[in-house]
Order: structure tokens, then sequence, then C-alpha cells
């Protein structure tokens, strides 16, 4: 099979109407916002020197906050904002998604806008604003027909430079629940899927390029007087963006969005609900990429209608517990809880993904390590590594506390490359997954929590507030229910992470339906 | 003259820099309907603020203006500018909008409608002497210089004012175009009976233009008449200024013979 014949070329073309539509609607309603509030802000401080410095000041700090950090403050931000509201006006709005990512976006864009302008204004020659005056214009007349126009240029030059960086930083908006061309990118480096990355990075260089080309149209047709090319300038952007949101309107909006996290497990297990949902007649789309905190408050808001988690992760993480019970124990006062918020515990699918410290078979038996407490010795000497989330998770403070482990490094990875790191030996040790297929692949061995201070991690599926009464979505995933055991779900965990036309989640969960469905 | 003064300062005073910098202390000067004024002084000398007051680009600290009779401080500043007609150094014309545009455009902010404006534009061309097929539609880059300040002087004319002025109008041109300019823009003033103050720190230029000639120094009006008068002012400045066109006038009838083509140049 030839590079070029791969299908997950087709399947990528087949999410690029959805993934480019939204892209090009959140990136063009940034940048017109971030337009309307950075140009008269610009034009009102461009003689008032403190004003001037404040809000490019503001913009500055803005820039230095990486694009990714700064679409996850708003995530809580809008969540808080949205509580207020709802508790002084009785309405609320989604903190998920497009907002999110409009408002920071927009505030991304600022800068260029805003810097460009002011020094586009300033650059007028006096003589020429004296001019202005002299004739008898009043300072909106100079400001219209004369400064601006002068400006423009310049302020162009800063309205492309904030295209670009909006479009390119939009691909950061699908962690926050906004689908974009990120869509691809962060899928395919979470089942190492590199033709989606390349895909992804490739549509995005694209669709910026051709903005900034289309904006430079219209910027020499203002420029050089020459109506047909601003027109065609016009034109073409208009084009773009009514090409690109008619295949999104003009396809009916699933009536059911299935959440996923960012790790390769949940993107099977998303496409395999969302599998079952379209047998049985329903509408279902899939939200990737969602981070852990996310994915819950978006379920909680009915933003996504169904995920699959963790009950130890729930129960650590979401609800701050920090004492481990046994199995059933738990999952039954997990369900309580989430009861109380009318979060329907659906059932468990029949399979574990807990943290394991894991580290080399020959290596662990070489040093006499079966279990944790058999590590503590050799801890101070070795490293580890684990996912992003781990270090801070409150699992990996109890193990600390139980065991009194220490480990010298400690390095943070993306979960596809811990269990090649540990294989050869770049770490010592990491934090895996037990429904990991790469455990066995790489002939690793987890070890024993033998003083149980990892909780217990069913994956279970839970139902939006809104969909409680819903008996087709119950009678959809019903046949899912501890069908799927963790053997089944390692090797389909091993064949998502496989680089070939067979290891995207669809493929996986088709494959993963076969044989459990029977 | 019986008539009463077009434009009148009474005891102006104008500082900036937060009175640190006296640019006009107390003066007074009036200028005559049909008169050519000419403020000549050297740089830092006040003219220019002196010349911006009276359109209000800039607001006198003390003292009277009054142009046409009002008090240009009761005057809405806007309207009083249009009404007035304002020569720029180097031309100040709009680098974007083209010849045409550039001089319709106190007519335009008037409200006078388009086929008006148009027509006005190619008159005023003629007036300036400048071919309308050729300029009409150029932009200022694509002019010479002397025909930029052609240009400017049919812009300020556009709104058909009383009164025109001018910042070192010619100061940036070379001698002959300069002088053809000074010339048409005489015929001009006279043709059309406007009242006219100019600015110039060359007094051979004031001389061979103006009817009278104020002169500053250091924000004071030191002297003020016609030529000859001026000439029998014992202020040492003003016998300054006036000993370079006189020598050079001596130097040139020397050493110049009379042309026999006088009077057609």
């Amino acid at each position: 099979m030839s590079f070029f014949t791969d299908p997950r070329w087709h399947e990528a073309l087949t999410h690029l109407p959805d993934y480019l539509g939204n892209h090009v609607r959140v990136s063009v309603t940034a940048l017109a916002l971030g337009l309307l509030v950075s140009l008269p802000l610009a034009v009102a401080s461009r003689n008032r020197p403190v004003l001037r410095s404040t809000l490019l000041g503001f913009a500055s700090i803005v820039q230095t906050v990486p694009g990714l950090a700064l679409l996850a403050l708003f995530y809580p931000l809008l969540l808080a904002l949205t509580a207020l509201s709802l508790s002084w006006f009785g309405v609320g709005f989604s903190a998920f998604g497009f907002l999110p990512a409009v408002l920071a976006l927009a505030l991304y864009s600022m800068l260029p806008v805003l810097r460009n302008t002011i020094t586009g204004l300033r650059g007028v020659d006096p003589a020429i604003l004296e001019a202005a005056e002299g004739v008898g214009m009043t300072p909106s007349q100079s400001l219209f027909t004369v400064e601006l126009p002068l400006a423009l240029p310049v302020m162009m030059a800063g309205i492309r430079t904030a295209a670009v960086w909006v479009i390119g930083t939009a691909t950061l908006s699908t962690p926050i629940g906004q689908t974009s061309l990120g869509n691809y990118i962060f899928a395919g480096l979470q089942t190492q899927n590199w033709v989606f990355v390349l895909f992804g990075c490739a549509s995005a260089a694209l669709l910026a390029l051709a903005v900034d080309q289309l904006l430079a149209l219209i910027e020499t047709g203002v420029r050089v007087r020459s109506r047909l090319r601003t027109a065609l300038g016009g034109l073409g952007i208009a084009a773009l963006v009514i090409a690109t949101l008619v295949p999104t309107m003009a396809r009916s909006p699933s009536s059911y969005i299935v959440g996923a996290k960012t790790f390769t497990e949940q993107y099977v297990l998303s496409a395999l609900v969302a599998q079952r949902l379209r047998a049985a007649g329903l509408s279902a789309s899939t939200r990737e990429g969602l981070g852990s905190n996310v994915i819950y408050d978006a379920l909680l808001t009915g933003d996504i209608d169904v995920y699959v988690d963790y009950s130890g992760t729930l129960w650590a993480n979401q609800f701050h517990h920090s004492d481990i019970k046994p199995r059933e124990e738990l999952l039954t006062e997990l369900k309580a809880i989430l009861a109380q918020r009318n979060i329907t515990l659906l059932g468990e699918l029949g399979f574990a993904n807990a943290y394991a410290l894991v580290m080399p078979r020959k290596r662990a038996e070489a040093l006499g390590i079966h279990s944790i407490s058999d590590l503590v010795s050799h801890a101070s000497a070795m490293s580890m590594a684990a996912d992003y989330e781990f270090f801070s998770r409150p699992e990996w403070a109890g193990i600390q506390k139980a065991y009194g482990l220490a480990f010298r490094p400690q390095r943070q990875m993306q979960p596809d490359f811990m269990y090649a790191a540990v294989a050869s030996g770049e770490v010592d040790v990491i934090a895996g997954y037990t429904s990991d297929g790469l455990i066995a692949k790489y002939d690793l061995v987890a070890l024993d929590d033998d003083k149980h201070a990892i909780p217990p991690y069913d994956a279970i599926v839970l139902v939006a507030p809104k969909r409680a009464q819903d008996q087709a979505l119950r009678a959809a995933l019903h046949p899912l229910l501890g069908r799927i055991d963790i053997s089944a779900m390692r090797e389909a965990n091993l064949r998502a992470a496989g680089n070939d036309g067979q290891s995207s989640p669809d493929a996986v969960a088709r494959w993963l339906w076969e044989q459990v469905g029977k | 003259m019986p008539t009463p003064p077009l434009i009148a300062y009474a005891h102006v005073g104008k500082s900036f820099d937060g009175g640190r910098v006296q640019a006009v202390s107390d003066v007074s000067l009036e200028v005559a309907e049909g008169e050519f004024l000419a403020i000549v002084g050297g740089s830092g000398s006040g003219k220019t603020t002196l010349l911006r007051l009276a359109n209000r680009l800039i607001d006198a600290d003390s003292g009277h203006i009054t142009v046409e009779g009002e008090d240009v401080r009761a005057a809405d500043p806007i309207r009083l500018r249009r009404r007035i007609g304002y020569v720029f150094q180097n031309g100040g014309l709009f680098p974007h909008i083209s010849v045409a545009g550039n001089i319709g455009i106190t007519p335009k902010l008037l409200g006078t409608p388009a086929p008006e404006i148009s027509s006005r534009v190619d008159e005023l061309l003629d007036l300036v002497r400048l071919d309308r097929a050729q300029h009409r539609d150029r932009l200022p880059h694509e002019l010479s210089g002397g025909q930029r300040q052609r240009v400017g002087v049919a812009r300020a004319l556009a709104a058909k004012p009383r009164i025109v002025l001018m910042d070192e109008p010619f100061g940036a041109l070379d001698p002959l175009t300069r002088d053809a300019l000074g010339d048409d823009y005489h015929a001009l003033h006279r043709k059309l009976g406007l009242t006219t103050v100019m600015i110039t720190h060359d007094m051979t230029e004031a001389i061979l233009l103006a009817d009278r000639i104020a002169v500053m120094r250091s924000g004071k009006l030191l002297a003020q008449g016609t030529p000859s008068e001026l000439s029998g002012s014992d202020d040492p400045y003003v016998g300054e200024l006036l000993h370079t066109p006189r020598r050079q006038a001596e130097r040139l009838k020397v050493l110049l013979p009379p042309d026999a083509r006088d009077g057609t140049a």
C-alpha cells in the first residue's frame, strides 16, 4: 500500500467539510470580533499616550500567553460567568466550544491590529494632518478621508498577520470543545495517525495562506483604487466563508454528541458509541480531544450527551475523595453522587483502565521487583515518566504517601511515547494504563499495588442530565455494557496505536464491535 | 484706507509649552480688504503662528482677532477655515487623492453638488494655468514641485474665499518657477479681488509681491508698512533685512546689461 493510496487520506477528506467549516467559522468570527474591538480602540488611543501604552502593553501580555493556555483559561472563566448569569438573570450560555474559542482568539488577534493601526495612523505626515484641518475638515472627516486611507497599508499588514495567527491558533481550540482543523492534529497525535497530523497541518496552512492572499488582494485593490481587485478579494473571502458554511449548515445537526478525552482508548470508545447510536437509527457525532475536567462539565451542561469515564478518575479527581474503596462499593457510591447531579451512570463496559506503575519485565525480574513496595528502595536512583496530568492527580499523591516513593527526575510525556521510552530504557518507570496494548507489545510488566493506593478504574458510560429519560439511547448502548473485557480493549488499543489504514478509531471500533457484539 | 480691516489683530499673544516659549507677544496688525500683506521674519520669529491664529489652526492666549468683522473666538473654527483659503508650504496635498479631488475638497466638505465641483475644478485648473486633461486625474506625486503648488493655490481658491493665507508657498521652488508662480498668483490676487497674507523669509519676494510688509522678530512685530515706508525705518533689523535686496539690485544693475526681450519673460 503506497503512501497516497492509504485509506486514511480518504477518511481525513470525509471530515474536511465539518472541520474546515468549523475552523473558518470560529476564525472569521474571532477575527471580526477582534477587528471590531481593536480598530476603534486604536483610533481612540492614537493621540492618548497613556491609553495607547496601556492597550499595547495589555495586548503584548496576552500575546505572551501560549495559545493553548489562553484558550484553556477562557473555559473556566466562562463557566464561572455562565453560573453567575444563571443565578442573576436565569439564563446561562454554553461555556464550551465556540464561545471561549472565539473570545480567546479575538483577544489573540488584537496585538497586530492595534499596533499596526496605531503605527499607521501616527505615521501620517503632520503636514498632511494640518492641511486636512486647514481645508476645513472636522476631526472625523480628517480620520476617514485622510488618516485611515493613508494608514491603510500598514493597518492591512497587521490585519493579515492577525488573520494568519488566528487561523493557526484556532487549531488549538479542539481541547476546549471547538471542532477545528486541530481535530486532525490532536487525533493524529493521540492515535499515531501521521496522515491526520499532516493533513491537519497542511489544510490549516493552506487556509491561512489563502486568506492572507485574499486580504493582500483587497489591500492592493484599495491602494491602487482598483475596484476589480477589491471586489475579487472580497468575493474570495465571502466565497470561502459561504463554501465552508453551506455543508455544515446543510447537514442536519447531530442529535447526539459523544465526547472523548485525549487518548487513544477514548477515541476508539467514542467512535464505538457513535457507531452504535447510528446503528440504532440515531444521528451521532463525536467531539474528541477534550480535557478531563472539560469533558465532565460539558456533560453536566449538556454540551455533550454521552461519554466514557473511569470510576477512579471521577472519584479522586472530580469529587476529591482521597479514600480508596473496593470496586463495587466505589461504583455504588459514585452512582449515587452522579445521580444527585442528574447524571446517569448507565453501566460498566467490562474492563478497567487503571493507572499502574510499569517497567520492562526483564529489568523488574533482574531487580526482583514485583510490587510497588519492592520498587521503593530503587526509586531514588530511577527516573519516571507519566502523561500530562498524572503527577498533579490525587492518585499520585496517594501512591507517594502510601509507599513513600520518591523518584529522581519526573518527566511528562505524550502517552503513546511513554511505552517506547521505558522499553528503550530512556526512563526507568512509567505510569501506564492497564488497558494499554503496548504493555504486552513491549514486554513490560505492571507492578502490583500491594497497599491498594490506586483506586479501581472501571470504564463507565455516563449520560447527560437532559438524556436521563432517553430510552432510545439506553437501548442503543445497552449491548455494550459488560461486553468489553480487558483483553479485547488491549487488542483494540494496540491496533489503534498502529500506523496503517486499519488503525483509525472508526476502523478499530468496527473491529471491536465484531469481537464483542456477537 | 476708509474701509474697515478684513483681518485685525489687537494685542495678540500666544505661548507654547506651558508659557515657556512666547511665540507671539502683543501683536497688533490690520489687513485691509484687497491688500497683499507679506509677513517677513526668520525661523522662530512667530510669523507662522501669527498666520495660523487667523483661521484658528491655533487659538490665541490673549488679545482679539477679527476676520470680516467677526471675533474668531465666536466663530465655528471648521466653518471659518472653509471660508478662508490656505496655501501650505510644499502644497500640503493629500497624496492619495487626485488633483481634481484635492482641488475640490473644500466645496465637497461644504456639500456642493458633484457636477458643480467638477466644473469649478476645470475653471481653477485654467486659472492656475494647468492643463485640464493632463493633470486632472493625476496623483500629487506625479507632479513637479511647481505644479503641486499651483494645485495648492487652486485648492485654496476652490470655495471662492475672500481671504487667502499663504505659508511660505514658494519657498521650496527653484528660482524660475518661484518667480513665475509669484507673478501668476499676484495677478490672481488682483483679478479676484482677494485679500492675501503671505509668510516668507525672503525680503526680496515680499518687496516684489506685497503691498505692505510686516516684519516679525522673536514674536514681536518690529515694523510694518510699504517697502518705501520700511526703508525709512530706523530699526537695525529691518535695515539688515532690506540690505540684501538692495545690494542684490545694485549688483545686478551693474553686472547684467538690459535685456532686449525685457517684459516678455
